[in-house]
């Protein structure tokens, strides 16, 4: 298992989660915990995704949620490899 | 498994609190390059840089995009020249001609500052070393991005005064070189006492001769995040303080180890230390300054500064250690004056002096930093400003160096204007009484009595 964190911070509006996973489903990223809130308007949510089961490269990916984000929803979206959270919070 | 807060405390930091890995440094050894023919010489040394660390920009750039934190530079430090190049260099222009196959190679690679155009003459110099340190100046003015540092002194071999005096006049001589430019190639210039092998900073990173082949070591940051934790705990007990600067060292060498390793591991080469020095940079909130003004000093320079400093520093190893089996480098707080806006704004409004930095160094971890003087300062009393710093490394067993500018035509109330990450400082004023007959004497001081451990 490759483990990534997708993040995605921006105003509310119908269809976020929708939209995010439907793309994810496309590149065969499976999602293992989504955590979600809504603050004075502002959506925010974190995946924890297992991404071994993706054919583009790991860069390809990120460009392409962060266009995901910019262009069809007006969030940010981004994704980085899980070890830099692990290496920071944890013994 | 993590979780929300603590993806949001990591991203912050990189976002909003200028979190990043201040530098991967690969340290080569051209050991192997020395030869006796100059066109030879530079051509294995170009061909060794070359084969090592071709890759080394874009596998930066490349770990940099999957944990989404910022690598800033991508750096060579290699095996200081005076000991690869003293077969082959009988001329000043020999040395010149060495330093630019370096610039050469360390445009081609891509990276933005190459080390290592040393000497070590902590006890004498052999015609080489001497050669090199006359060739600096004129190395400095003629490359980009090569670097030159010089080792004048260690607590164990006392401190070589013939090279301190020496090297009183290569800044002033450098400085001159590179006068269209602010006298610039003065930022490029380092000279140590203690110097380590293994630090991967900039202008005094060489690799040691003890090192292996190859090495890749790596340098953290982070002054923004640590002055944002001590935000929150305003006013508290200095036992919070300590936990809180712990707690965030802690947190940002882990990421400069999870660095170096994928670094490591990627382009085959052996991981050698964690540098987990508090790096500034002249960003706003990217200050050291202003962690000693959030700690409760009214500006860097003020009454309790050194304490406040001493205690900064230690706290940063403590949690820095935990964090890292390798630790090595300068690993503590820097105090450049030109990098770092709180410095800047504290020497301006005159709070900060050259006496005052002078005692900071004495519990950080390097030395009088990016301090730009008035450019008609005397050899001799650069000469001086050198020894005094030696002196504070030799005896305390510890790293000092000294960076200073006289920058050439410019005089007190001037400002100077760096660019980039060397920033811009106030000229700041020097003492004017004589030191010519002490450093005017020949010969060396010999080590403290605290040396001889046997």
């Amino acid at each position: 298992m490759q483990k990534a964190i997708i993040t995605v911070v921006g105003k509310d509006t119908v269809g976020i989660i929708a939209k995010v996973c439907s793309y994810l489903a496309e590149r065969n990223v499976n999602i293992l915990d989504i955590t979600q809130t809504i603050v004075s308007g502002y959506f925010n949510m974190m995946m924890i995704v297992d991404i071994s089961g993706v054919q583009v490269d790991f860069g390809e990916l990120q460009d392409e949620l962060t266009d995901l984000g910019k262009t069809k929803i007006g969030v940010e979206i981004k994704c980085q490899k899980e070890e830099i959270f692990e290496e920071m919070h944890r013994l | 498994m993590i979780n929300f807060r603590e993806v949001n405390e990591t991203n912050q930091m990189i976002s909003e609190e200028n979190l990043d890995v201040r530098t991967i440094t690969m340290g080569i050894s051209l050991l192997d390059c020395i030869d006796p023919d100059l066109d030879s010489l530079c051509r294995k040394i170009h061909d060794k840089i070359y084969a090592n660390a071709k890759d080394l920009v874009k596998v930066g750039n490349e770990i940099s995009r999957d944990f989404g934190v910022p690598i800033v530079n991508k750096r060579i430090s290699v095996t200081p020249i005076a000991l690869v190049a003293g077969a082959a260099c009988h001329t000043i222009d020999d040395y010149v001609k060495v330093g630019k196959t370096l610039d050469n190679v360390a445009n081609e690679v891509g990276i933005n500052f190459l080390g290592g155009f040393s000497a070590l003459v902590s006890k004498g110099m052999t015609p080489a070393d001497k050669l090199l340190i006359q060739s600096i100046p004129y190395v400095l003015s003629s490359t980009e991005l090569v670097c030159a540092s010089v080792n004048l002194g260690s607590t164990k071999t006392g401190i070589d005064m013939d090279a301190v005096r020496m090297m009183g006049s290569i800044f002033k001589e450098t400085a001159e070189q590179t006068k269209d430019r602010d006298s610039l190639g003065c930022a490029k210039l380092v000279v140590f006492c203690n110097a380590p092998d293994d630090n991967p900073f900039m202008a005094g990173a060489f690799h040691g001769v003890t090192e292996g082949d190859t090495v890749i070591n790596v340098g953290v940051s982070g002054p923004g995040v640590v002055k944002r934790a001590l935000e929150a705990v305003h006013g508290e007990s200095f036992e919070v303080l300590c936990e809180t600067v712990k707690k965030t060292a802690f947190k940002v060498t882990r990421v400069g180890m999870l660095v170096a390793k994928e670094a490591s591991k990627r382009l085959g080469v052996p991981f050698g230390i964690v540098d987990l020095s508090l790096a500034p940079t002249p960003a706003i909130g990217d200050s050291v300054a202003d962690i000693l003004c959030e700690m409760g000093l009214e500006k860097a320079g003020a009454p309790g500064t050194t304490a406040a400093l001493a205690l900064l520093n230690d706290q940063v190893k403590k949690g820095g250690v935990m964090a890292s089996s390798y630790v090595g480098g300068l690993s503590g707080a820097f105090i450049p004056v030109s990098e770092d806006q709180g410095m800047i704004k504290a020497a301006e409004c005159g709070a900060l002096t050259i006496e005052k930095l002078e005692a900071m160094t004495c519990v950080c971890s390097v030395g009088l930093d990016m301090i730009a003087i008035p450019g008609d300062t005397k050899d001799t009393t650069i000469a001086g400003i050198i020894a005094d710093e030696m002196a504070i490394g030799m005896v305390n067993a510890k790293t000092t160096a000294v960076r200073v500018i006289p920058v050439v035509g410019k005089g007190v109330g001037d400002t100077v204007e760096f660019g980039g990450l060397l920033g811009y400082a106030p000229i700041m004023p020097v003492n004017q009484f004589s030191c010519d007959e002490f450093v005017n004497r020949s010969g060396r001081i010999p080590a403290p009595i605290h040396s001889f451990k046997n």
